[in-house]
C-alpha cells in the first residue's frame, strides 16, 4: 500500500505544486476560482481520455505519438506561463478582471492535470484489472492522490503568507522557473522521439546525490526544472526561456505602471 | 512560441530522420510478463543507433524508464512500444518499470 501511495505521490506532485502557485497567483481575483477549478476538471476529464487511448497514441506518428503529445502539451504550458507574464507586467496586479490571464493560468493547470493524471489513471487501472490485492493497494493510490491535493493546499497557504506587494514578484518569478523547466522538460521529450538529435550529450549527472525521481528532486523539478541528468539541448531550452520570459516581461513594463503598481502596494 | 515552432519544423523532419538512421541501426526485442522483464539483460554495440521494442505481455499497463537513457514511455496493457535510443558509449544502463520498480528491473549493456 505504501509503495502504490508513492509512486501516485510522486506523479502527482507536479500537478499539486502546480495548482497551489496558480492559486497563490489569482488570489483574491474576482472570478478566477472558476478558470482554475474548471482547469483541473478539464484536465482529470482529458487524463481519462488519454489513459483509454494510450496505447493508440504511443502507435501514432511512427511510434512517436506519446513523446510528440507530451512535447506538445509542454510546449502550449509554456506559451500560457509566459502569456499570463507578460500580461501581468503589462497591467499590473491591481487590475483585477485578467480573464485573459485566468484563461492561461487555467490551461496550464489543465495540462498539468492531464500529463500527471493519465499516468495515475493508468497505474489505478493496472490494480484494478490485475485483481491481485488490489483493495490494498488501491487505497494507496487514493491516498497518494489526497497527499497531493494536501501539497496544493500547504503550496498554496505557504505562498499567501507572503506579504501581498512581495506575493506579485515572488509568484512571478515562479512561473517563469516552472516555464523555464517545462521548456527543458519539452527538449527533452523532442530528443527521446530522435526529432532532434542534436545537442544531445549528459551535462551534469548528480543522480547518485539528488536523484530528481525521489520526492524531493520532484518537488525541484517541478518548481525550478531540476534535472539530475539534463542534455545540453535541455539545457539550452532552459535558459532561452529564462531568458526570453524575463526580457519580454520586461519589455512589456510600461514605466508609470510601475511607479502605480509600488504605489498600490504601499 | 518558438518551442511550438520548433515543434512543427521537427514534426515534418520526423519521417527523414527516421529513414536516414533505419540503416545501420540495432533492434533489440524485450518483453514484460508478470511484472518482470524477460531477457532482463540486453547486449548492444556502442555508437550505433539503438531501437528496443518493449512488449507488454501483461494485461496491465507498465512504464518503461530509464534515467540513464533519458526514456519514459508508457506501455499499455497487451501492447508494445518502439524506444529510440542514440549511439551510446559502452557502459551498462539500467531501466525499471515504473509501476513495478520492485520486480521490473532490467539493463542494457552496451560494448
Amino acid at each position: 500500500m505504501l509503495g502504490a501511495l508513492i509512486i501516485v505521490f510522486r506523479e502527482v506532485i507536479e500537478a499539486g505544486l502546480v495548482i497551489g502557485i496558480v492559486l497563490a497567483v489569482t488570489r483574491g481575483a474576482r472570478g478566477s476560482r472558476a478558470y482554475v477549478f474548471g482547469g483541473v476538471a478539464a484536465g482529470a476529464l482529458g487524463a481519462g481520455v488519454v489513459a483509454l487511448f494510450a496505447d493508440a497514441l504511443s502507435q501514432a506518428v511512427a511510434g512517436r505519438g506519446q513523446e510528440l503529445f507530451n512535447a506538445g502539451v509542454l510546449a502550449v504550458a509554456v506559451v500560457m506561463l509566459a502569456t499570463h507574464n507578460i500580461w501581468m507586467a503589462r497591467h499590473g496586479r491591481a487590475a483585477v478582471s485578467g480573464e485573459k490571464s485566468f484563461f492561461a493560468l487555467a490551461v496550464v493547470v489543465a495540462v498539468a492535470v492531464l500529463r500527471e493524471g493519465s499516468e495515475v489513471a493508468l497505474f489505478l487501472y493496472g490494480i484494478l484489472a490485475s485483481g491481485e490485492t488490489a483493495a490494498d493497494l488501491f487505497t494507496g493510490g487514493l491516498a497518494g492522490l489526497a497527499l497531493g491535493a494536501g501539497l496544493s493546499a500547504l503550496t498554496y497557504f505557504g505562498l499567501v503568507t507572503i506579504p501581498a506587494r512581495h506575493l506579485f514578484a515572488v509568484t512571478t518569478a515562479m512561473i517563469t522557473l516552472l516555464a523555464a523547466g517545462l521548456a527543458a522538460q519539452c527538449a527533452g521529450f523532442l530528443q527521446q522521439a530522435w526529432i532532434v538529435t542534436a545537442l544531445s550529450q549528459t551535462v551534469w549527472d548528480t543522480s547518485g546525490v539528488l536523484p530528481d525521481s525521489s520526492i524531493f528532486g520532484r518537488v525541484l523539478h517541478t518548481l525550478i526544472g531540476y534535472v539530475d541528468q539534463p542534455t545540453a539541448l535541455q539545457l539550452v531550452a532552459y535558459v532561452t526561456t529564462l531568458a526570453g520570459i524575463v526580457i519580454a516581461t520586461r519589455l512589456a513594463t510600461p514605466r508609470p505602471a510601475v511607479a502605480n503598481v509600488h504605489a498600490a502596494a504601499e | 512560441m518558438k518551442s511550438s515552432r520548433i515543434l512543427l519544423v521537427a514534426a515534418a523532419l520526423a519521417a527523414g530522420v527516421g529513414a536516414a538512421v533505419a540503416a545501420d541501426e540495432t533492434s533489440l526485442e524485450i518483453s514484460i510478463k508478470d511484472h518482470r522483464f524477460s531477457t532482463a539483460e540486453l547486449h548492444a554495440p556502442a555508437d550505433k543507433p539503438i531501437t528496443i521494442v518493449v512488449k507488454n505481455l501483461d494485461s496491465t499497463p507498465e512504464e518503461f524508464e530509464s534515467k540513464a537513457l533519458k526514456i519514459e514511455k508508457v506501455v499499455a496493457g497487451n501492447a508494445e512500444i518502439t524506444v529510440r535510443l542514440r549511439p551510446l558509449k559502452p557502459g551498462r544502463y539500467h531501466f525499471v518499470g515504473e509501476y513495478h520498480e520492485a520486480t521490473a528491473k532490467g539493463e542494457l549493456v552496451v560494448e
